[in-house]
């Protein structure tokens, strides 16, 4: 009885408590509110951003798409699909191209990546001079966006696809090294103790111990990234670094409707064979159960 | 049993090959493979320097022009037209947050459709997830060409484009978010009465909204880095004036935006952390963090 008295006789304190963590959260949740009800503001005003020009706009972006869409008529359907595609053997070779230049920016940016995710790493540094070094070059590189480079490279090596290769890789060496290096220091210590008790040199330590860690998340990180290399090398040739999208651009400019559509439906198979390619080489790799 | 290293001698070393070949030297048949692929990349990679007329001399070249517009660049200067710059820059940032929060919005409807445990049908899951497979397909600055040429130059059509490209994007997050929650509060809801639309409210929504949450905040910071480039092709931000400067050769005004940038999105980036440990005090490892 007594103690059930005494737990009565809290209520009241509970009430008070819990109205006052209410009172405080829903002041939070207003000042928190408020603050992104600003924000969203602020963001509209400096965006030119009103609903009425979208209400305005929305109907004129589904004018232009249809304006893209060929007209298909049933009998003359074979040849309605020649003419809406009267560009494939060129527009292939441009995706062949496009492919290409993923396949070799994220290749030299893997490597890049290699070269400097081990010092980059907390565990695994060096010197504090490479450790920062490494760490700034990747920050930048990951940070500047493929096109500047491209634009910037364009300059330096002339128009064609070099300019695209190279942008990639710096770019795809940035965003792979953080990676990386994240996957590095997450590794088990134990073999690279190991390796330094029996006197391994540092580069030794990486090969043989770190590296079996790693290699399986490695593999998997620059198989996606190379998924993402697609889709960019599909538009460093707005500024003329190679691809097909040079091609596109003018498609664009110069109103050649039907020439969009149809470029757009082979440049999204194309990124779907290749997504789908690269999950399946994935799990051949590493596995379905290493896959997080 | 006690590990004495002083009894490895070459003899130890002769009878451990013995018992484990395949540890010393691996079958013939997976090195032969490891060989066979690293030729094929190696033969595919000069392919590709070959196609794209990488000579050395045009390279050395290059790299030579590279060097001399990187010492053009210092000190970097933003002359008279400081507060233009940051004036682009805010809506850069602007177009990257409103654009993500519209697109956080949309996408949580054809986010949950696209989860297997809430739409059984298949086709109609299938449609949907292809459809925003087709959204994240295209980059996002083939949006903003499109939106360029069908509302108008401005940053309204760079909104647009990160709105249609992203909405894609976090509907596949929020799906797979979704089908990740455990089945059984769903089950109590619908077990107290309530009704399919109540057990995503209140046993699938809490379980996913730090994940959902966190895949918004990793988008809006990618949104930062993209939004920069989407005036490249007039729709809106900072892009204008940096593909402009480059054409023009300004280096040292372009090397101000560049560090402008990187100031930016190291901000934003903090920002995003604080928000990211403030709401969902890690809950969510930071699986999606980095991969940019």
């Amino acid at each position: 009885m007594g103690a059930s008295q005494a737990l009565t006789s809290k209520v009241p304190m509970f009430e008070r408590q819990f109205q006052q963590l209410q009172s405080q959260r829903r002041r939070s949740t207003l000042l928190y509110g408020g603050i992104f009800a600003l924000a969203l503001l602020l963001s509209a005003w400096v965006g030119e951003f009103n609903p009425i020009k979208v209400i305005e706009g929305l109907p004129r972006v589904g004018e232009y798409l249809m304006k893209t869409l060929p007209k298909l008529g049933i009998h003359t359907l074979w040849h309605d699909l020649g003419e809406w595609f009267w560009g494939l053997p060129k527009w292939l070779k441009l995706l062949w191209e496009t492919v290409l230049i993923a396949y070799l920016g994220t290749l030299l940016g893997t490597l890049g990546a290699l070269a400097l995710s081990f010092d980059a790493a907390d565990n695994l540094k060096r010197h504090a001079a490479s450790y920062w070094i490494s760490r700034r070059v990747l920050e930048v590189s990951r940070t500047v966006p493929e096109l500047v480079f491209a634009l910037i490279f364009v300059f330096a090596f002339g128009l064609g696809p070099l300019a695209g290769v190279l942008a990639i890789a710096i770019h795809s060496m940035g965003g792979n090294g953080k990676l990386f290096a994240e996957a590095v220091e997450n590794i088990d210590m134990k073999p690279v103790d190991g390796l330094r008790a029996a006197g391994a040199s540092w580069l030794q330590t990486v090969r043989f111990a770190v590296l079996p860690q790693v290699l399986p998340n490695f593999t998997s990180v620059t198989l996606w990234r190379f998924e993402i290399n697609v889709r960019a090398a599909s538009v460093v040739g707005f500024v003329g670094a190679g691809g097909i999208g040079q091609e596109f651009y003018t498609a664009v400019s110069r109103l050649y409707y039907e020439d969009i559509s149809a470029m757009l439906i082979l440049l999204v198979c194309t990124v779907f064979i290749i997504d789908m390619v690269c999950e399946k080489v994935r799990h051949r790799m590493i596995g379905k159960e290493s896959l997080t | 049993m006690m590990l004495r290293l002083q009894a490895v001698d070459a003899a130890a070393i002769e009878r451990a090959r013995r018992a484990a070949p395949v540890v010393f030297t691996p079958p013939w048949r997976i090195s032969l493979g490891l060989y066979a692929v690293a030729l094929v990349l190696t033969g595919l990679a000069g392919y590709c320097l070959w196609l794209f007329n990488a000579s050395p001399l045009r390279i050395w070249n290059g790299l030579g022009q590279l060097g001399t517009t990187l010492m053009q660049m210092f000190p970097p200067t933003a002359g008279e037209m400081f507060w233009d710059f940051m004036a682009a820059m805010a809506q850069t940032v602007g177009m990257a947050f409103i654009g993500t929060v519209v697109a956080a919005i949309l996408a949580v409807p054809l986010g949950m459709l696209g989860a297997r445990n809430v739409l059984p049908n298949w086709l109609a899951r299938f449609l949907l997830r292809r459809s925003s497979d087709v959204l994240r397909g295209v980059d996002q600055l083939i949006w903003a060409l499109i939106f360029v040429r069908a509302v108008g130059l401005g940053p309204l059509a760079g909104i647009l484009a990160i709105i249609v490209s992203d909405t894609g994007t976090l509907a596949k997050l929020y799906s797979e978010a979704v089908e990740n929650t455990d089945r059984k509060s769903v089950d109590g809801v619908r077990a107290c009465g309530g009704g399919p639309l109540l057990g995503v409210r209140f046993g699938i929504l809490p379980q996913v909204l730090p994940v959902m949450l966190s895949s918004v905040l990793y988008i809006f910071e990618s949104n930062t880095r993209s939004a920069t480039i989407l005036g490249i092709v007039g729709a809106g931000g900072i892009g204008f004036f940096l593909s402009d400067r480059i054409r023009t050769m300004n280096w040292e005004e372009t090397s101000f935006i560049i560090v402008l940038i990187l100031v930016t999105v190291y901000l934003i980036d903090g920002l995003s952390k604080a928000i990211r440990t403030r709401l969902i005090s890690g809950k969510v490892a930071g699986g999606l963090t980095g991969l940019h």
